[in-house]
């Protein structure tokens, strides 16, 4: 099943505080594979990790 | 001794007070935990020992306080939906309408205090309990499970909570510092 750029970008989310399913991980890949926009904001929400970790102190 | 101890511990005001109020995002809740952590560190002197650096020493006191004063707040606060803005960024059939474009971001980004200041100034506009539990998240380290417990919300709420704040703050900073 394909999944939508929110559905994947609610997937790249709670990726960053969970471990995902399988069958989840593998439709992200897919998805990933072919969209940019979804590739942008996989990086995007990584550097934002980065980032807050060097907020005050 | 002591005297020189208390003008230390109040020489860090300034910092925690700047600290606390990033997180909770309430001027008056960021003063009195600060004032709760210069008391308890007063109290706690020889819990200090000079083992480890003082700002340090005093940045974890205070984060205990700012967890206790997030409980707080969070069971006064009302909940803000905040679902319409986000509805806004795909369409019906969940695709983006404005796709997220690359961003350049040269080494070093993240020692740039212009930066990191624009990303603080993208925090301040999320709600406030969105803001909590990301910060608790991401600045803090606590896992889901535990923000959960904090803040007393569902898993699932969490991370829809936590994902409305990664979107929020993508878009903002997408708008007010990779766009110039």
């Amino acid at each position: 099943m394909m999944l939508s750029c929110k559905e994947a970008t609610q997937l790249v989310s709670q990726g960053l505080d969970r471990r995902l399913g399988l069958g989840q991980r593998v439709a992200l890949r897919l998805h990933l594979a072919i969209c940019d926009g979804c590739s942008n904001f996989r990086k995007q929400v990584a550097l934002l990790r980065e980032a807050m970790k060097r907020l005050a102190g | 001794m002591t005297s020189h101890f208390r003008s230390q511990i109040e020489a860090e005001r300034p910092y925690l007070l700047r600290y606390a109020s990033l997180q909770l995002r309430d001027a008056h809740a960021a003063e009195d935990v600060v004032q709760e952590t210069l008391l308890a560190a007063l109290a706690g002197e020889a819990g200090f020992g000079g083992r480890s650096n003082l700002r340090t020493w005093l940045t974890g006191i205070l984060k205990h306080k700012i967890v206790d004063a997030i409980r707080r707040l969070s069971r006064e606060s009302a909940r803000v939906p905040d679902e319409e803005a986000l509805e806004a960024l795909f369409d019906e059939r969940g695709h983006w309408i404005d796709p997220p474009r690359a961003w350049d971001a040269p080494d070093g980004l993240l020692e740039q205090k212009q930066f990191l200041a624009a990303l603080e100034d993208c925090l301040g506009r999320l709600p406030a309990k969105t803001a909590q539990v990301f910060m608790m998240r991401e600045h803090l380290g606590y896992d889901t499970a535990d923000i959960c417990k904090e803040i007393g919300v569902t898993p699932t709420h969490c991370w829809v909570l936590l994902y409305r704040a990664r979107v929020a703050l993508r878009e903002c900073l997408q708008t007010n510092w990779f766009s110039k």
